[in-house]
């Protein structure tokens, strides 16, 4: 078959490096009437790692999706080392050697790593069985060559979202993929399973594989790639190298406009007390969590992935039981693992995963919206459609989010305007206390401007927000305080104006460099959170 | 094998192998349950009542067993690949019956050609499901449920209020399940064989894989290329096929064949499917494990009849594993996860 030849291929003549490996001139592909990509053209060399940059809407998932064989362009070429292909579909693409890494890997949970891998191309034996040992040692030894130690033979139930990558990219590798497209693979990492993703696409760009890589974080960018394109509507805008470049070039170049930089300003002294947790404790997830949120005031709760920051806001919020503490809410006590109680109280959550936890995507934009204020729609028990949808549009145009009517299913929108439609949802109820897990993963540049911004409106409104955030930036342009957490428990708290990004990263690794300069400062009621000393 | 397979691990893996070795355990554990169980149920049964183990009454439960094992075989192929066929019943009853009436309209014909005809029957209707099911795009609950329903209609409406009585048959036919080997039933090892091979096939050969891979996690099915459409139809041909073939023996057992024959088997066989170890939503499982909750089944229903207790025990009893079983695997594939999830974590650190 086409892996064969193309094993002898690699036998050899491996490609020389800077070779066109694979070449997509003018690809437009349009759904309906939305017109996805208009005019995609990209280029990737062999050993190249490639950044595709672009706004959410862009194009870019679209263009990835038609390298994988998804979707079939409705017009351009792709041409794949040297000869022009069409892909009818995924296993078209893949024996074209393209392998795609996406975001969120799509495993097999009940088989092994290794079946995963050769599912559909297991290596036989007589009479057409599948050569176990055979497909152990092969992808034993892909991992090997990746310098991961993963077990072949293990099922892939279990594997951590950095490890299922691994074993994307190792069944890409085992298909002898010359072209490795990474749509968003950093999104859900942390810091070190980072660090070692790009451990491993410096190694397939050594061995000479073109990899297209994409990414909303400019600094990942920086650090690994060579070469960027740009795609802003639905077009290709620049390619370039991208030594010589900066951020903002890159910026500009995706928006099309210099980004405004809003700038926090000065807040109004923050009101009274809104949302107090005392020491919450959920044994072997978090310890001795107090925290205060007040009216106007934005909190961010930074921290390492896994250091119990989400728990702590699923606990606040009554999703998860929690085993000892307190949570009051405008001075009233919130019951225990009731987000009802915590709704009616004034509290909104916005969660961290908003396909999965906050939207019903298979439900139309509206119904999303009007989801948390339900009880305030009713009539006789009916919810009327026509009241639903006011208050839909409303907040849609408050929140300016676009989209194509509100009845349209909420998974046609893209990710940034996801978030909004959650937002809305919440936004709708007037709470006292807003709760927004990673608002901004996954979202575009001037969707992630446009979400800081509301959120820095919310406050100057009154509401007390706790913003969980992985990206410092973020962390350090919208909050007031940062609470730092380290292995479920709180490190170190600092105010806005001690607070940098040095300081948060060695409060939330433990490499503590200096001890907590900021927290005596911090505007907290009452909670001198120092730095603990471990059990 | 599991040696044959370490040798060739790569020398950084022993920290991971454990994750395997738990996994691999507790699914051995999973199927050795069901021995187990089974075991005590014999032993305590044979405890009270020796004629238990009479060698007519081990013949009994074989043969009683094997029906369903057959079926689970088909059934199984079907639940891997999250899907579920309750037409088996029917499907079941229908064979039984037109292929117990060919000996009347046709003196003299050979048993192959019966047997032919009863597994046409099956394939016939295994394909209708199939073709709904996997281009259709209908769930494949509503589609059997359906078929489970029309089949019988159609089944009553050409049996009447007749039936085909054992007189009719040939005795070289009703003789089929009383042949023995050593005592154990001719047709308890021939099933025994072709149920090790189905799950053989499942295990070992793409098509077979492709099928956990579908009931595992169909969106990445599709991204991976399996032809789901085509392994999914496949799946339900072969488990009507399966089933038409269990008619005939049915007939050969029973000997009397009316209308009602098979009626429910649907709903035991998909027992014996989960109590024997297969993931209800797919994905995990072997046929043999299925084979052994068909045989568990039939050995509760017959320890309850030789001890004298109430027919009614008997689905309370089978409901009561249905559950358990269900419960057991949901709380092992949760603890694994977790367990999986916590030694990843600490490798990584």
């Amino acid at each position: 078959m086409g892996a064969g030849e193309m094993a002898d291929d690699d036998a050899g003549a491996p490609p020389p490096p800077g070779a066109i490996a694979l070449s997509l001139q003018h690809a437009a592909k349009s759904f309906g009437a939305v017109q996805a990509l208009i005019d995609g053209s990209i280029e990737l060399r062999a050993g190249e790692v490639h950044a595709l940059l672009g706004e959410n809407g862009a194009g870019k998932s679209t263009l990835v999706k038609i390298l994988a064989g998804v979707h079939q362009p409705d017009g351009g070429t792709l041409t794949v080392a040297g000869r022009e292909v069409t892909l009818h579909g995924p296993a078209a693409a893949r024996a074209a050697g393209i392998g795609v890494i996406y975001q969120e890997p799509t495993l097999f949970p009940d088989l092994t790593v290794a079946e995963n891998m050769f599912i559909g191309r297991q290596p036989l034996r007589s009479g057409r069985r599948i050569d176990q040992q055979a497909m152990r040692a092969e992808a034993a030894e892909i991992f090997t060559r990746l310098g991961v130690p993963l077990d072949p033979g293990r099922i892939a139930r279990g594997l951590s979202i950095a490890d299922q990558q691994v074993v994307e990219i190792g069944k890409a590798l085992s298909l002898d993929a010359r072209v490795i497209v990474m749509d968003e693979p950093t999104a859900a990492l942390s810091a070190s399973e980072v660090a070692r993703l790009f451990d491993v696409v410096r190694t397939l760009r050594a061995q000479g594989a073109a990899v297209l890589f994409i990414s909303h974080r400019l600094e990942e960018i920086f650090e690994i790639c060579q070469r960027v394109t740009v795609m802003r509507d639905g077009r290709h805008v620049l390619t370039a190298d991208l030594e010589g470049l900066t951020a903002d070039d890159l910026v500009r170049a995706m928006v099309g406009r210099e980004l405004e930089r809003r700038s926090r300003g000065d807040q109004a002294a923050p009101g009274e007390t809104v949302l107090d947790v005392s020491r919450l404790t959920r044994e072997g997830v978090f310890i001795d969590i107090s925290l205060t949120v007040r009216a106007g005031e934005i909190v961010a709760l930074a921290g390492l992935v896994g250091s119990g920051r989400s728990e702590v806001a699923r606990a606040v919020f009554g999703i998860d039981r929690y085993d000892a503490g307190a949570v009051k809410v405008r001075g009233k006590p919130l019951r225990k693992a009731s987000p009802t109680g915590a709704m009616a109280a004034g509290v909104g959550f916005v969660p961290e995963d908003r396909r999965q936890q906050g939207l019903v995507m298979d439900m139309s934009v509206q119904q999303n919206v009007a989801l948390a204020s339900l009880g305030r729609l009713r009539r006789a028990g009916f919810i009327r459609s026509s009241s639903e949808h006011a208050l839909a549009a409303d907040w849609a145009a408050r929140l300016a989010i676009k989209y194509g009517r509100l009845t349209d299913p909420v998974s046609m929108l893209s990710g940034g305007n996801q978030q909004k439609v959650v937002l809305a949802k919440w936004l709708s109820r007037k709470p006292a206390v807003l709760i927004v897990d990673e608002p901004t993963r996954g979202i575009d540049i001037a969707t992630k401007a446009e979400v800081h911004h509301l959120l820095l409106q919310l406050a100057r409104d009154g509401v007390g927000i706790l913003m969980i955030s992985s990206e410092l930036p973020e962390v350090l342009l919208v909050s007031d305080r940062v609470l730092v957490m380290r292995e479920g428990r709180l490190a170190a708290e600092f105010a806005r104006a001690d607070a940098t990004e040095e300081r948060i990263i060695a409060a939330g690794t433990g490499q503590a460099t200096e001890p907590a300069a900021g927290q005596a400062s911090g505007q907290a009621a009452g909670q001198a959170t120092a730095e603990r000393s471990e059990p | 094998m599991t040696a044959e397979v370490l040798r060739r691990e790569p020398p950084q893996a022993p920290a991971d192998a454990s994750s395997r070795g738990l996994a691999e355990r507790v699914f051995r554990i999973r199927e050795s349950g069901i021995v187990v169980v089974l075991a005590l149920f014999i032993a305590v049964t044979a405890g009270l009542q020796h004629r238990f183990l009479s060698a007519s009454n081990i013949q009994f439960v074989l043969v009683n067993t094997v029906i369903f094992a057959l079926l689970a075989l088909g059934e199984t192929m079907v639940v891997v690949a999250r899907h579920v066929d309750l037409s088996v019943g029917s499907v079941l009853g229908m064979s039984a019956y037109l292929s117990a009436n060919l000996f009347g309209s046709h003196p003299g014909i050979p048993l192959p050609v019966v047997f032919l005809v009863g597994l046409g029957i099956g394939l016939g209707w295994g394909i209708v499901n199939g073709l709904l099911v996997a281009a259709g795009r209908v769930p494949s609950l509503v589609v059997t449920l359906a078929s489970l329903y029309i089949i019988r209609g159609i089944d009553i409406l050409i049996v009447g209020g007749g039936m085909v009585t054992a007189n009719t048959l040939p005795s070289a036919f009703t003789d089929i399940p009383k042949e023995t080997v050593l005592g154990i039933p001719y047709v308890a090892i021939v099933v025994a064989v072709v149920v090790a091979a189905g799950a053989y096939y499942l295990r070992s050969f793409r098509s077979g894989r492709d099928l956990y891979a579908i009931g595992s996690n169909p969106d990445a099915a599709k991204l991976a290329g399996i032809p789901i459409g085509r392994r999914v139809f496949t799946a339900f041909a072969l488990s009507g096929a399966i089933a038409g073939v269990a008619g005939v023996l049915w007939a050969a057992q029973y000997g009397t064949v009316d209308s009602t024959a098979g009626t429910g088997y649907e709903l035991t066989v998909v027992t014996a499917v989960v109590v024997g170890g297969v993931a209800i939503f797919g994905g995990s499982g072997s046929a043999v494990g299925a084979a052994l909750g068909a045989l568990l089944l039939a050995t509760i229903n017959s320890a309850l009849y030789v001890l004298g207790i109430s027919s009614f025990w008997d689905q309370a009893i089978a409901g009561f594993l249905l559950i358990f079983a269900i419960t057991l695997d949901r709380v092992i594939s949760v603890r694994l996860t977790e367990a999986l999830r916590i030694r990843s974590s600490r490798r990584a650190a």
